[in-house]
């Protein structure tokens, strides 16, 4: 028999992918900010003996078709038919998010609520009686406390419950003249509406909020629908004087809040360690020095951390290589092909995981802290200057681990404009990989100095182009509009495992291709092949850049992937010790031009669906003339210096 | 009546109007900022940074281009006991 399907609805930050990831193991990521998770995860799951299907959905304010994250919450809702919904409620903002449980009572289906951050509400002064909220929705509510996995238990007992009974909430009510306006387009509606899953009223309600997507969909379904809403909304604008949209959601607002005042008594919360710590994190003095700092600092410990590990891992695995060459000779196949393998293992170990690990790790606390909505707030200003908004900060903070989600993450700028922007910026920053190769060349053979010269030297170059493009584009978006969530405190399991669930992607995806491409391009050279590539793009390595021609392989193998390129290089060289092939000019130019040159493989395939070939084809194409241009500069300025 | 953009920091303020199109009014709506709702301004960017303000217990930050579109009705004497501070970036 084919399981329950259970779909977690709630806002943004109300704690579902922390519900999620504790029934389904680790797959959902968390972050502190609105619009971490962008789309929908899936996963079987054993439940109290069970097996059912658990959906994530994307964190939604409210269930329009104005937002992407919305949309996509919204489509699956319509066209998947869940069994049951629980929707996570935060307890410490319950009348806001009492206004996205009315909207999905509307939708007919089974449902339990999840008051959910309990302990947090409890700091800050709130008690909520459960009982009097499930009575005034007439649903089953479930304190929890998703982060230490308490109610959890009682929470997925109450929705098995819920969908084997196949009862549906029944709607709120709102204010008369709301009632009378989607009364008219739900009668309108119901001749056609038969063995529909979702009942009329959702669509009329959504109707008379002058929802466009729901229009259209109506209009399609049911001929002559258009006028009937336009008439109903002209008579909610007539009889309050706002537009109809404001008076439907202005009825749930107090309908919501009504509730809450019902069930919740505010107490005095206490000014806690979050509200001093913002108080200086956000102060207009303090604020903008203490992010430069935590920045600088960050960059610091991954570099320290880094490097206290890579040398004596370099030291090691030099020994094997020279020990391999003296039982398998070079010349020989097998020879070749064992000095690949050797190359592209300690490559892994020796050269990306010790700066890797801190970084990610690091990154996860800036992600889980909620750090950076924070760095939206302080550098909104600078960002505008760029013609974008502050809500930009976050992608471009995400590149600095991943292209991937970072682009994906690019979702939750309202405008196109923004997006195409800040995605060709995005792709530009130093990803984790390109940092590995930051780190590991100039960094450990240059100095800290230096490495931190690549970051400025990118950061300026973002911001030139980033000022260029949105002076081209029209459509400027209006501003920030940006929830700061509470500070928290991460909890240590929570970091580790999602540090892991990066780290398992460089292990089993990129790791395996290091090894393999390290032995083709051990192959090829056996073979003598890899000089015909390497001539072939000469014109590039040698007369513009000044490289040695044995980089030019590397730098196909780094389109797969980033790190590809400085294990390449190693490999090319034959020796993990960068320095003695390459001058410092030499070093710099490689990498310059490597953090910049196109986006590797997923980043292109996830651009692609993001914002189109066209945009990709262009994006990739300025940034291989840009590389190769910044590649001249710093090539003839370390001549001249 | 006077806009957000121009409220100091630890005083409140009463949402009179919303300008503007219907994609800024949504979006504020969606995260509790309606008409007749008071909100509390916490913090103001400097240069012309956003503003962060309070409302029902959660923390939004604005861009000024969209405070200035939230018409208000300064509270009297709204400043917070609580949290005296001194208004900042009188223009």
């Amino acid at each position: 028999m084919e399981g329950m399907r259970i779909v977690l609805a709630g806002q943004p930050n109300s704690g579902k992918s922390t519900i999620f990831n504790a029934v389904a193991g680790y797959r959902a990521g968390t972050a502190n900010f609105p619009g971490s998770s962008v789309s929908y995860t899936l996963s079987r799951a054993i439940v109290l003996g069970r097996e059912v299907n658990i959906v994530d959905l994307p964190g939604i304010y409210s269930l329009t078709s104005t937002d992407a994250a919305e949309r996509e919450a919204l489509t699956y809702l319509l066209e998947n038919d869940p069994d049951v919904i629980i929707n996570v409620v935060d307890a410490t903002r319950l009348g806001r998010s009492l206004e996205l449980t009315l909207q999905l009572m509307d939708l007919g289906k089974p449902m339990v609520v999840a008051l959910n951050m309990l302990d947090e509400a409890r700091r800050k002064g709130i008690d909520i009686d459960e009982k009097a909220l499930a009575a005034a929705l007439g649903i089953p509510v479930v304190p929890t406390i998703g982060r230490r996995g308490q109610g959890l238990k009682a929470l997925f007992r109450e929705a098995m419950r819920a969908g084997l009974s196949h009862r549906a909430p029944s709607p709120a009510s709102y204010d008369n003249e709301v009632e009378r306006a989607v009364g008219e387009i739900e009668r309108a509606l119901e001749p056609q509406w038969k063995d529909e899953p979702v009942p009329a009223r959702f669509f009329a309600i959504k109707a008379a909020e002058g929802d466009p997507e729901v229009i259209h969909r109506l209009a399609a379904q049911v001929p002559g629908i258009g006028a009937i809403v336009d008439r109903a909304a002209a008579e909610l604008e007539k009889a309050h004087g706002w537009t109809a949209d404001q008076v439907v959601s202005g009825s749930r607002h107090t309908v919501a809040h009504e509730i809450e005042d019902r069930v919740a008594v505010f107490h005095r919360g206490s000014v806690g360690w979050r509200e001093m710590a913002d108080r200086v994190l956000l102060h207009p003095v303090t604020g903008g020095p203490l992010m430069a700092l935590i920045l600088f600092s960050f960059f610091y410990a991954v570099f320290g951390l880094g490097k206290y590990v890579e040398n004596p891992l370099v030291a090691l695995f030099d020994g094997l290589g020279v020990w391999i060459a003296s039982v398998l000779p070079p010349a020989t196949l097998a020879g070749t092909v064992a000095r690949g393998v050797v190359m592209g293992v300690s490559g892994g170990v020796a050269i990306v995981l010790p700066y890797l690990i801190p970084f990610l790790f690091g990154l996860a606390i800036l992600e889980d802290t909620g750090y950076l909505p924070r760095m939206a707030y302080i550098l909104d200003n600078l960002m505008h200057r760029m013609g974008l908004h502050g809500k930009s900060v976050v992608p471009l903070m995400l590149g600095y681990g991943c292209s991937v989600p970072a682009v994906m993450s690019t979702r939750i700028l309202e405008s196109p404009r923004d997006r195409r922007i800040t995605t060709a910026l995005t792709v530009l920053i130093p990803c984790s990989a390109r940092t590995t190769i930051i780190y590991a060349v100039v960094g450990a053979y240059m100095g800290a100095g230096w490495a931190f010269f690549v970051y400025i030297l990118n950061l300026v170059v973002v911001g030139a182009l980033g000022t260029l493009l949105s002076g081209r584009m029209k459509g400027r978006a209006p501003g920030l509009i940006l929830e700061i969530p509470d500070l928290r405190l991460p909890a240590a399991k929570t970091l580790l495992a999602k540090t892991w669930l990066s780290l398992r992607e460089f292990i089993v995806i990129a790791w395996p291709l290091l090894i393999a491409s390290s032995a083709v391009l051990g192959v090829l050279e056996w073979a003598h092949g890899a000089s015909a590539v390497n001539a072939a793009l000469s014109p590039l390595t040698v007369a513009l850049l000044g490289l040695p021609s044995v980089v030019g392989v590397t730098l196909i193998f780094g389109v797969l992937r980033k790190e590809l390129t400085v294990l390449m290089l190693i490999q090319a060289i034959g020796t993990t010790n960068i320095a003695a092939s390459l001058s410092p000019a030499q070093m710099m130019t490689f990498t310059v031009f490597v953090v910049f040159y196109i986006p590797c493989v997923a980043t292109i395939a996830v651009m692609l669906r993001e914002v189109g070939w066209k945009d990709t084809a262009w994006i990739s194409a300025m940034t291989i003339v840009m590389a190769t241009v910044l590649g001249v500069v710093v090539r003839f300025a370390f001549a001249v210096l | 009546m006077t806009t957000l953009e121009k409220i100091g920091v630890g005083r409140r303020a009463t949402v009179v109007e919303i300008v503007g199109g219907a994609g800024v009014r949504n979006h504020l709506n969606t995260l509790g900022i309606h008409m007749g709702d008071t909100i509390r301004v916490v913090e103001r960017a400097p240069f012309r940074g956003p503003v962060l303000v309070e409302i029902h217990g959660t923390r939004v930050a604005l861009g000024r281009g969209v405070a200035r579109k939230v018409t208000v009705r300064e509270d009297a004497g709204s400043q917070d006991a609580a949290t005296p501070r001194p208004r900042r970036e009188g223009r």
